[in-house]
């Protein structure tokens, strides 16, 4: 298992430290869970999540909601009514 | 602390006020609460205007609705507009929403008055509530063991009479767990009964929101309230709500037919555990009850199925805590490094453990072998339940092999002996089926929860038998 790999595809960013013993107990976990395969689930339908009778879609109405300024209001930064990030191209 | 029935009654007689509850509610968490640590914020002014609603209805002699003047306290995973919200996670230390849940808005709508938040472990994760990132809630009931998890803070608030009642969620016991760790009474709900608008969500299909409470009748009120359709969750179904409170007494034990799944009492169930359970289903037999032996195998193999589920939709669900629109920020000069510092620091160690076991049973190569697997056998349990029900009513279980956990106990536990504790309570989540943890008896001073399943959107049947039982169990 590659756990830097993992981590890099999370958003992680582990110390040596804490990635070795993600490691451990992934690797712990994935053991126990590796008892599935000795059941026989040949033609089973995966179930993504359990039905729910008669849920239709609701129509696609605009509804009044909060202000952009309520919406931003969380915002660690913000200018401009947008949120503002770091720099992410390089113009060179 | 009195009963929700016996409060509406007091403040339509005029012998109490909505202000006076609320009042000593909060006089009781300031005295009481630094030594359980169930609170992470309170509401007092939103409390104080809304017994001030309901005390107006009073004066005109208004009719009062169903929780009027009810104190409830609500899980931090559940958004309040104004009132700070944070899963129980660093990451949303500053995070104030500007919304309700839909839960939070139908009881405050049924008169009820919301006195805070309570904690949990990180984003529901956990099973003790020692993950939050707020410090550990301790038992009402012997303040060296947890309250069990994750909805722990609503159990010790409710256990405590530091609220009349209690939202929580349960994704894979957060709800039954905690309500048997702490002596009271906590029901999941069937998938899509109850809005999950305005959840943090950790695993979309699994998670659940119900009532904790000090009595089914209780839990069955507030169940009346958050239950039902809601067009701002996908998820949510049309079927109507029934009755829950006016049924309560309608059904005799007599002819019940409880399936008593032969699983239960071997592997890890503690024996003085295992024998007040063996009383209870005796004493539901005695009053006439039929006990059915059945079989759930795949049960045996519902964590397994769920740690690869409930993993790899937190995966993708936590992948929002960005640092970008909300949360905490760590400062970095990259947007990738803003990323991974923001979410490294605001992150528990139990929360960075199921990402990354999420990501990995999603990534490239192997989601067939374990998602999609998982994913058959959660079909095979949720048929096991399906055929149980043809020849039984109820199936009935212990809620946990074991009583509340001291402080440190669990944390000390590799994961996957932390997470077999909670063999009774997940299969219910993966099939989507209510269930309910009611008390049943003291092991060593500690309470045994007794846990009733019903098939989907039959929580009448499950309050009705818990609510006899209760009767029974305290006579």
């Amino acid at each position: 298992m590659d756990i830097a790999h993992i981590a890099a595809l999370a958003h992680l960013d582990l110390t040596p430290e804490e990635a070795s013993a993600m490691q451990r107990d992934l690797l712990s976990i994935l053991d126990y869970v590796n008892q599935l395969n000795q059941i026989d689930t040949q033609g089973v339908e995966p179930m993504a999540q359990p039905l729910v009778a008669g849920s239709p879609l609701r129509s696609d109405a605009v509804q009044p909601w909060f202000s952009q300024a309520e919406a931003m209001a969380n915002a660690p930064a913000a200018a401009h009514g947008m949120f503002e990030v770091p720099k992410i191209l390089d113009r060179g | 602390m009195p009963s929700i029935d016996s409060i509406r009654t007091a403040i339509a007689e005029r012998q109490t006020s909505a202000a006076a509850l609320a009042e000593s509610c909060l006089a009781a968490i300031a005295e009481r609460d630094p030594a359980i640590h169930a609170y992470l914020a309170l509401s007092p002014e939103r409390a104080r205007e809304q017994a001030r609603r309901v005390d107006a209805l009073a004066d005109k002699g208004d009719p009062l609705p169903p929780l009027a003047g009810v104190p409830v306290a609500i899980k931090d995973v559940l958004s309040t507009r104004g009132v700070a919200t944070t899963c129980g996670s660093r990451i949303l230390e500053n995070y104030i929403p500007e919304y309700d849940a839909t839960v939070v808005q139908r009881l405050e709508a049924a008169g009820a008055l919301i006195v805070g938040k309570v904690n949990c472990d990180e984003f529901a994760m956990g099973s003790t509530t020692e993950n939050s990132g707020y410090g550990p809630t301790r038992n009402p009931r012997d303040p060296n063991r947890v309250p069990g998890g994750s909805s722990g803070g609503s159990a010790a608030a409710v256990a405590a009479e530091l609220c009349v009642a209690a939202l929580g969620t349960d994704t894979g016991g957060s709800i039954r767990q905690p309500a048997s760790f702490c002596g009271i009474v906590g029901v999941l709900p069937t998938y899509g009964r109850v809005s999950r608008f305005g959840l943090a969500a950790f695993a979309s299909s699994l998670d659940h929101v119900g009532p904790l409470a000090r009595s089914v009748k209780d839990a069955a009120h507030v169940l009346q309230v958050i239950a039902g359709h809601d067009r701002l969750d996908a998820t949510s179904s049309m079927q109507p709500v029934p009755d829950y409170v006016g049924q309560l007494e309608q059904l005799s034990l007599r002819g019940l037919r409880l399936g008593v799944p032969t699983e239960v009492f071997d592997g890890g169930l503690n024996p003085a555990v295992g024998d007040v359970v063996r009383a209870a289903i005796e004493r539901l037999r005695a009053s006439g009850a039929t006990l059915v032996d059945i079989s759930l195998p795949h049960s045996q193999a519902a964590i397994a199925v769920y740690y690869v589920l409930a993993t790899a939709e937190a995966s993708s669900n936590l992948a929002r805590y960005d640092g970008i629109r909300y949360g905490r920020r760590a400062p970095a000069d990259t947007l990738s490094a803003l990323y991974r510092l923001s979410r490294n620091q605001g992150f528990g160690a139990e929360v960075k453990r199921r990402i990354l076991l999420g990501t990995y049973v999603l990534s490239a190569g192997y989601y067939d072998a374990y998602y999609r697997k998982a994913q058959q056998v959660r079909r095979l349990l949720a048929q096991d339940f399906e055929r149980a029900f043809q020849s039984v009513d109820l199936i009935c279980t212990p809620t946990t092999p074991t009583t509340a956990f001291l402080l440190g106990e669990e944390t000390a536990a590799s994961p996957v002996e932390r997470y077999l504790a909670d063999v009774y309570t997940v299969p219910a989540d993966l099939a989507g089926i209510p269930a309910i943890s009611v008390p049943c008896g003291d092991s060593e001073g500690l309470p045994v929860g007794l846990q009733f399943i019903a098939p989907a959107f039959e929580e009448s049947r499950l309050l009705q038998v818990a609510h006899h039982f209760e009767h029974i169990f305290q006579s």
